[in-house]
């Protein structure tokens, strides 16, 4: 039927054949792009266009590579990352990150404190997920100690990463969302973060950075409302969730951003050495909570998400989708929390119950030589690992019998991932590229060290 | 973790693979299993433990490196192998001196051990022959020393009483 | 600065100071009258003062985060439950050239202080600092190599927060107390309480 407007005739699936479409021709003899429909002629810029933009005039060509510096400074980068791009227009053609400007030396300050007091300080590398580096370093000097952790401890230990992981997800969701645009997503973000922080906060007294996580165990039981609290939040966040979802699954420039965008094969990442739900888009279920359990992960039933394509939306979905499977977990732990001690019996590891060193001489000797001197460990060395939010998490310890540490390194996840920012980053635009280093959830503090 | 034959059996076959003295140690402590090598033969024992064993370590978890104070040879680097299809993790261990820190690079095998190599670098100063870009990664590129060694001093500032509050605020080394 | 309302609130009040305001256009007003009607409804202070109130209550934070800090930072700015922009504090700016406020949020390592002291330089003044958590004040915990021990080793630094990291509150305490000092009574704190004032030390 003819467009009441224009005088064209409007076909049934939105295409439009123009009545002034044969006066209108360009000068020099390109097709007309007014022929063509306008989804498909906003898609692509045909080389005639290119070529005289406008009718008439004569562009010259010239393509100059041009290097910035993305600079430590940067909104959108997350922390203090730097990158040297070598842009042809808007094109990454080359792309060089440069690290270390927030090293901070921890892995050589650890060598000079006792193990108990390496605890806050390997807490601060990957500052999102600190319980996951307490574990880590935690898991790896009970290793060495041959040490059981009381399995109350373990469930609480479970509870309490997985509610830090989710924190971590809910964190990364408000700001990459951010770094794309929308900026509405931070605020409920961090709306649900706020409660997730007063849950550690009831338990161990300090939003960030707690030192709840000890050698043997954790160092105190969860207070007598923490289980209502959790159980409360685990109600309302579903809904949240699907909140979210609704607000971005069906918006079509997150869609446009998103589907497609930065496909890196898996085998590219495998050789690079990149794990987490990076590695879980690809399509490989690779998760280190089912594959080598530690901490009674095996004593609970959960999914573990994997994309089927590779690019941004399926890391996206991948990460939603493990913070359902996190709250699944920890309701599980919540049914089952075993009674019980909540840190080793051992007491030349762990510290006495206050009410003892009134009564007992041996328990005060034991206080005394833990908090001057600390314990000692036997020669050896150890690697184990945990699967943080980011993938990865291993630490190695090398004891030489004293009661410093030798040698404590940290395997951290974005440090391997941030290799893979080169193959999503290369050929794209820089609108990508900032997409990517926001679905790369890179976390300078681990990187730097 | 391969268990105490299956540690054996690996290092026979790298002794046969590769070469008689290629294997200095093999130690299986707290259930990790941990392969020490010389320094020359690397390249071709993780290429064998990638390619050609019976069940390939094809991951590289980590590479790092670690710094043996007071005993001789005092550099070592230790690339953490891991086999996903059976979850079992490896540990190949190399020892350098400080004199003669060269090491071969094996960016070719697992292309993941560009940064960390460059980080041992910076840190331990080893130096990996045959890397494509050595830079120091976390330090000042022009910067001297190698922090992580252990005669390398912790650094900063000293903490302030009223016993020293005169003194200048720079440690001394 | 002081703002004093007359009258109690009382429900024909407002109806009442109308009528009187229409009085004053239309001249019907005289002589004393006027004068205390005038003088009731004026505010005097000096230029100085309402620059800094205005300055004080509308300062552009610099978005700028370096490491654990930089989590509660953002947390306080654009958090639902402690929102720095009840303060005035709303406008994060991405350039340094719009923004008068830096908070240095993390630790601050070798590397990163040149840039820092760059950063700081491209801002315009007036500018104030606000030094967060332990790791910028001195080295926090991380007493090496690697830290330089304190942002005021390279800038002037206006209010120093402790923490690892700090709190939200603590946060919007020290906006508040900057506050204070751009409009011209810095609280001194204990040196106010013991009678100590002017024995700062300038470095």
């Amino acid at each position: 039927m003819p467009d009441p407007v224009t005088g064209d005739e409007v076909t049934g699936d939105g295409s439009q054949v123009t009545g002034l479409g044969a006066t209108r021709a360009d000068s020099n003899g390109a097709p007309n792009p007014l022929d063509t429909p306008y989804r498909q002629r906003e898609e692509s810029i045909s080389l005639s266009r290119m070529e005289a933009p406008i009718s008439g005039t004569q562009v010259e060509q010239e393509s100059e590579l041009f290097t910035i510096n993305m600079g430590p400074h940067h909104p959108a980068t997350h922390g203090v990352l730097r990158l040297l791009l070598t842009l042809d227009g808007e094109m990454v053609r080359e792309m060089l990150p440069i690290i270390g400007y927030v090293h901070t030396g921890i892995e050589k300050s650890c060598e000079d404190q006792s193990y108990w007091k390496v605890i806050p300080f390997v807490e601060r590398m990957d500052y999102l997920s600190y319980y996951f580096n307490a574990m880590a370093y935690c898991t790896a000097v009970e290793t060495l100690l041959e040490e059981e952790v009381p399995p109350r401890a373990q469930y609480l230990r479970v509870i309490h990463m997985e509610l830090n992981r989710i924190a971590s997800h809910l964190f990364w969701l408000g700001t990459s969302i951010l770094d794309l645009g929308a900026m509405s997503m931070i605020f409920y973000a961090l709306r649900e973060r706020e409660i997730i922080l007063d849950l550690f906060e009831m338990s161990s007294g300090q939003r960030l950075h707690p030192r709840y996580f000890q050698v043997g165990g954790v160092m105190e039981d969860i207070p007598p409302g923490f289980e209502g609290k959790v159980r409360e939040f685990l109600t309302i966040m579903p809904e949240r969730l699907d909140q979210y979802e609704a607000l971005l699954d069906r918006n079509e420039i997150f869609l446009q951003r998103m589907k497609g965008v930065a496909v890196v094969s898996r085998e590219d990442l495998l050789g690079l050495g990149v794990t987490g739900p990076l590695l879980r888009a690809t399509g490989d279920p690779w998760d280190l909570r089912k594959a080598a359990p530690y901490s009674s992960y095996d004593h609970f039933d959960f999914k573990i998400p994997v994309g089927t394509v590779g690019d941004h939306y399926d890391r996206y979905r991948v990460r939603m989708a493990e913070m359902r499977e996190s709250l699944h977990i920890i309701e599980q732990a919540l049914d089952g929390l075993p009674e019980g001690p909540w840190i080793t019996d051992n007491r030349k590891i762990a510290l006495p119950p206050r009410h003892e060193l009134a009564t007992s001489m041996e328990a005060t000797i034991h206080h005394f030589k833990l908090v001057t001197e600390g314990f000692r460990v036997a020669p050896g060395e150890v690697y184990s690992a945990i699967e943080s939010p980011r993938g990865e998490l291993g630490c190695y310890v090398l004891a030489d019998g004293s009661s410093k540490p030798a040698r404590v390194h940290i395997r951290d996840p974005s440090f391997s991932n941030l290799q893979s920012l080169k193959l999503m980053g290369e050929g794209s635009l820089i609108a990508d590229l900032i997409a990517s280093i926001a679905m790369l959830d890179p976390i300078l503090g681990g990187i730097d060290r | 973790m391969p268990d105490a034959t299956g540690l054996e059996l690996i290092a026979r076959e790298v002794r046969e693979r590769v070469a008689d003295d290629a294997v200095v140690g093999a130690t299986l402590a707290h259930g990790q299993a941990m392969l020490e090598v010389r320094p020359e033969t690397i390249v071709n024992v993780l290429s064998y433990l990638k390619h050609d064993a019976a069940e390939p370590f094809d991951f590289l978890a980590s590479l790092h490196g670690c710094d043996y104070l007071p005993e001789e040879p005092r550099l070592g680097v230790h690339y953490q192998l891991l086999n996903r299809v059976r979850v079992e993790r490896l540990g190949v261990k190399v020892r350098t001196t400080v004199e003669e820190p060269e090491i071969p690079s094996v960016v070719d095998l697992y292309l993941g051990a560009n940064f960390q190599k460059r980080k041992v670098f910076d840190f331990f100063g080893v130096i990996f022959t045959g890397h494509p870009d050595l830079r120091r990664t976390h330090m000042p590129e022009d910067y001297e020393g190698h922090p992580q060694r252990r005669d390398f001093p912790i650094g900063g500032e000293p903490v302030l009483f009223t016993f020293n509050e005169h003194e200048g605020p720079y440690r001394d080394a | 600065m002081e703002i004093t309302r007359s009258g109690n609130g009382a429900p024909g009040d407002f109806r009442a100071s109308q009528l009187r305001a229409r009085q004053m256009l239309r001249g019907d007003i005289e002589d004393t009258e006027l004068e205390e009607y005038v003088q009731s409804r004026l505010l005097v202070t000096t230029f100085e003062k309402a620059q800094s109130w205005a300055r004080s209550n509308a300062l552009f934070p610099l978005g700028f985060g370096l490491a654990c800090c930089a989590i509660e930072m953002i947390t306080t700015l654009a958090g639902p439950r402690s929102d720095l922009s009840r303060f005035g504090a709303e406008v994060t700016r991405a350039s340094p050239r719009q923004a008068d406020l830096l908070i240095l949020s993390g630790r601050i390592s070798v590397k990163m202080a040149p840039v820092i002291r760059r950063i700081y330089d491209q801002m315009l003044e007036p500018k104030w600092v606000i030094s967060m958590g332990a790791c910028a004040s001195s080295a926090g915990m991380f007493n090496n190599y690697a830290l330089v021990a304190g942002a005021d080793k390279f800038l002037p630094v206006d209010v120093f927060v402790p923490g690892c990291p700090p709190r939200p509150e603590a946060l919007n305490y020290a906006v508040i107390k900057l506050q204070d000092k751009i409009q011209g009574h810095p609280d001194m704190g204990w040196r106010q309480r013991y009678g100590a004032e002017g024995t700062e030390e300038v470095a």
